[in-house]
């Protein structure tokens, strides 16, 4: 089969035919390890989506994913694979364990020969804050992929993986997923153990899969939900995520919350929304106008909960134990040398951030009453979610942005999360699906739905992404 | 007035308890004792990167049973907090602890009220290679991560103390009560258990609360004691020459018996405390407070009640063998060893003790508790009198063995026919003709000399109530 022909395959598809025999496991994994071993080699060339790429393809085990490679965020540890979350910190660090979401993906039959870069810790709208240089978006390659999983979004959407395993705090699956174009699903906080991911912020990080379509997406999350023991926040996912097939969405009631869905968003983003919403109608939905009037607040929430938590996460880098270290005369000195050189410059302003905010007198100002808006945020959902199934909203305010455009200012890029931030802090599950493309760069749609509704959730995304018709292949590397 | 009467004294304890589980607080490695330094760790007590921390039920039902031995309120929710600080041997950079919400509140253990009893993580082991054996000026420190992470409850008391003596004897009680619930090796040099004071002066007759220091590093019941001691007057010198005392910790070093300041309020550290995104609150049900007070043994202060109210003893027996859980329990067996009265019993247990002195204790001693019991059953039954059961104790003390061998090898059987007696009465009233006639013109106290004659002659075999009815009928009185 030709090179071409294989990218085409969905992971769906690779997975029946390997079953069947059609297609060799090792043609398709090695076809897809020498892409990404050929954008790495092409450094500043090439997207830079990966921080590590196998020398050759690896066994897999038997199963429903047997032979299908996934993509894996840097920040996942893979044991003796360099899992160093985009950070100088942990150059080179190589984890005696593998995180439980890759080992189930595995333990299906998946198997896994590259890492791919993300900005630092999971801190960022961009991926330009990976210590191992951005990553770039396969539809323009001035414009940033998106972030933090920002290298694998940009592989899938190029065809460079079949598909990736992210992670979203604030959007940090789905705001890469729209700016490339591709399918990025945030499951219910709690559904896919944490265990082995390296904590950005512990109450909102959430594993969850990138992919060319919805049916993947589920298959991905299929495979990954569940409680695990070493994750005490884990639970027992209520039950089988299925593989969507439905085409209408005949009595599916959508809300459009006002909030979301108008400042600060972009024209032709906003266009593409509406264009979407006329679909969805036409499918058999009824839309809505609903309000969450907390949810403005969640971004201001979000950046102090999340780096209070960083702060306090990030706290076990300090150079003794494992990774980077920078000699001191004394010990504080050898603690500050390395996290001073170790960090890049907007994972040390999030522990400041952070620090401040848990500090004696000013946490009830800062941290406890975000987390009441967290909580308020939280019922606003609630209380839609009695009217409506699925809250609907564009994913990002703007399409992919230049590299550098925002760098220089922390406040614009926080806002790329506008969007997305509600549902981290409700806990909900989203997901984005390409709307179209706007001046040829892709807008995402975000669906949201009640906690451990993923079915109901993946069952609309399916029937839009099947009226929508989103062509990706443009971006195919 | 006296120095020591111008000033009192405010003392309250915080003491740190290793609990006799067989695994980690929050992972599952076993705890450790002695083994080769870091063979028991695994990437969560090292805080490697991903690792998530699980609670470990059975500390938490430990917790439980130290709460209900306490009398304490046991909180139906409560909630593990991170105490965030840099030190080596905290390998994830904070200690995860209880904050405002712990386990259990309340309570009282004699007359010293609990303030709160909550569950934590213990630190590795440091070891500092170099002169001082401190960290600071030494060449290079090292890490033992086998004792992190071990499960720690902390006990902090009321400030109820008055004295450097009353702490001592608390804590003693405090171990007893700890070691019969069996929840931890309360070892003191072993660092199982650990003690800080907070001690403050005032003046005597104030209800104001002085100026608090706390003494920490006191490793043995001697320390302790001493070290408050060193700190009660350090303090009192202060205040006599018109000075302040400044709060502080304090370094308690045995070797000199000095105190060396570790850290002002000034340097004191913000911890930054906030509630453990990576545990759920604990929540009591009601198996696990069935199963806590399945565990509870009789606690010293229900011993005490019991031994008085069931088996008559004094309160001041009762609690002497009820402090003492290995004298209590010496009791306990020999009370079963025999029908015999249990306030005789408690009387003889008080005469063994006195000639044991503080070299051995019952137990250790050459006399089992059986051999007391039948010593006291001899002397019940006529057997032997009170005076050549002392004689025989003596034996058993020196050589051990069974009583009514002693008492047939050296001859101490209580003379049992009256002819044999009363020939013993006729030649002492011989031997003591002016005492006779004495007794005979009315003068009763004078039998004295008659009596004692017999019992040097009987070697204490003689019962003297016995006598002294003879000598009035030999003498027609």
């Amino acid at each position: 089969m030709s090179d071409g022909a294989l990218i085409a395959l969905t992971a769906e598809a690779a997975a029946a035919r390997i079953a069947d025999g059609s297609l060799p496991a090792a043609e398709y994994a090695e076809a897809y390890r020498a892409r990404a071993a050929a954008d790495r080699a092409a450094a500043d060339d090439g997207l830079n989506c990966f921080t590590w790429v196998a020398d050759s393809v690896g066994d897999h085990r038997a199963g429903p994913l047997a032979g299908v490679p996934v993509a894996v965020k840097d920040l996942f540890c893979t044991a003796g694979v360099p899992s160093q979350a985009g950070s100088r910190l942990l150059e080179g660090y190589l984890p005696p364990y593998t995180a439980t979401a890759v080992r189930r993906l595995e333990d299906a039959g998946a198997t896994s020969h590259a890492k791919t870069n993300q900005d630092e810790f999971a801190m960022g709208s961009s991926t330009e804050n990976s210590a191992f240089g951005p990553s770039r978006n396969p539809w323009d390659r001035e414009r940033v992929p998106g972030g933090s999983s920002g290298g694998s979004a940009a592989a899938v959407a190029a065809g460079l993986a079949p598909w990736a395993l992210g992670t979203d705090t604030g959007g940090s699956i789905r705001q890469p997923a729209a700016l490339c174009g591709i399918v990025g699903l945030k499951p219910t906080y709690g559904s896919v153990s944490r265990y082995g991911m390296i904590a950005f912020a512990s109450s909102l990080d959430q594993a969850g899969p990138l992919t060319r379509n919805v049916r993947d997406a589920a298959l991905m999350l299929r495979h990954m939900v569940g409680r695990d023991e070493c994750d005490a926040t884990s639970l027992d996912y209520p039950l089988e995520i299925r593989l969507p097939a439905r085409e209408d969405l005949a009595g599916v009631r959508i809300g459009v919350p006002a909030e979301l869905t108008a400042d600060g968003i972009e024209a032709g983003v906003l266009a593409r929304f509406s264009e979407a919403l006329a679909l969805a109608e036409g499918l058999g939905a009824t839309i809505e106008q609903v309000t969450l009037p907390t949810a403005p607040h969640g971004l201001a929430a979000y950046y102090v909960l999340a780096p209070a938590e960083c702060s306090s996460n990030l706290a076990r880098f300090d150079g003794v134990r494992y990774g980077h270290r920078v000699e001191g005369a004394d010990l504080t000195e050898m603690y500050t040398r390395t996290r001073h050189d170790g960090f890049g410059r907007e994972v040390r302003r999030r522990v400041m951030l952070g620090t401040y905010a848990l500090s004696s007198g000013y946490y009830d100002a800062f941290y406890d009453r975000a987390q009441r808006v967290r909580t308020l945020i939280a019922e606003d959902f609630a209380r839609v979610f009695a009217s409506v199934d699925i809250v609907a909203t564009p994913t990002t305010p703007t399409v992919a942005f230049r590299l550098g455009e925002k760098t220089a200012d922390p406040l614009a890029m926080y806002l790329s999360d506008y969007c997305t931030v509600p549902m981290s802090l409700a806990g909900i599950p989203a997901i984005s699906i390409p709307a179209g493309l706007v001046d040829g760069l892709p807008a995402g749609l975000q669906l949201a739905a009640p906690a451990f509704k993923e079915n109901e959730l993946l069952d609309a995304a399916r029937a839009l992404e099947l009226a929508l018709a989103f062509d990706g292949s443009a971006a195919y590397v | 007035m006296s120095d020591a009467a111008r000033y009192e004294a405010v003392i309250g304890l915080e003491i740190h308890v290793q609990l006799s589980t067989r695994t980690k607080m929050f992972c599952g490695c076993e705890l450790s004792f002695g083994e080769e330094p870091n063979t028991r760790t695994c990437a969560v007590c090292l805080g490697l990167p991903g690792a998530l921390p699980v609670a470990n039920a059975r500390a938490i039902e430990l917790g439980l049973m130290i709460g209900m031995a306490l009398g304490s309120e046991l909180a139906p929710r409560s909630v593990f907090h991170r105490k965030n600080y840099f030190y080596p041997d905290l390998p994830k950079g904070y200690q995860i602890s209880q904050y405002d919400q712990p386990l259990c509140r309340g309570g009282h253990l004699g007359e010293i009220r609990i303030h709160r009893v909550h569950l934590e993580e213990d630190a590795a082991k440091l070891i500092h290679v170099g002169a001082s054996g401190r960290i600071h000026g030494s060449d290079a420190s090292i890490v033992d991560f086998n004792r992190g992470g071990t499960p720690l409850a902390e006990i902090v008391t009321e400030p109820d103390l008055r004295s450097a003596e009353q702490a001592g004897e608390w804590l003693r009680l405090l171990r007893t009560t700890l070691r019969q619930l069996g929840v931890s090796d309360v070892n003191m040099e072993e660092g199982s258990l650990r003690c800080d004071a907070n001690i403050s002066l005032r003046p005597s007759g104030s209800d104001a609360l002085g100026t608090k220091t706390e003494l920490k590093n006191m490793n043995s019941f001697r320390f302790l004691e001493r070290g408050i001691r060193a700190e009660i007057d350090r303090q009192r010198e202060i205040l006599e020459a018109g000075g302040e005392v400044v709060q502080e910790t304090l370094h308690f070093d045995p070797a000199t018996a000095s105190l060396t300041a570790l850290r002002s309020k000034e340097q004191a550290q913000d911890y930054r405390y906030f509630p453990e995104p990576d545990l759920l609150p604990v929540a009591i049900d009601e198996a696990m407070l069935a199963a806590a007070r399945e565990a509870m043994v009789e606690l010293p202060a229900a011993r005490a009640d019991r031994l008085e109210r069931e088996l008559g003893l004094s309160a001041e027996a009762a609690r002497t063998l009820a402090f003492n859980a290995e004298l209590g329990d010496y009791y306990d067996r020999a009370l079963a060893a025999a029908e015999v009265d249990a306030r005789a019993l408690a009387n003889w247990l008080s005469d063994l003790v006195g000639r044991l002195g503080d070299e051995r204790t019952p137990a250790e001693s050459s006399v089992t508790p059986a051999a007391l019991a039948e010593l006291v059953a001899l002397v019940e039954g006529g057997e032997i009198t009170t005076a050549g059961g002392r004689q025989v104790l003596d034996v058993l003390v020196r050589e051990g063995g069974e009583p009514r061998a002693v008492v047939a090898a050296q001859g101490l059987a209580a003379i049992g026919s009256d002819d044999e007696l009363a020939a013993l009465v006729a030649a002492a009233i011989d031997a003591n003709p002016d005492a006779a006639e004495r007794i005979r013109s009315g003068n009763a106290k004078a039998i004295g000399p008659i009596v004692g004659h017999v019992m040097r002659e009987s070697r204490g075999r003689a019962d003297g109530a016995e006598v002294a009815r003879l000598v009035n009928e030999q003498l027609g009185v």
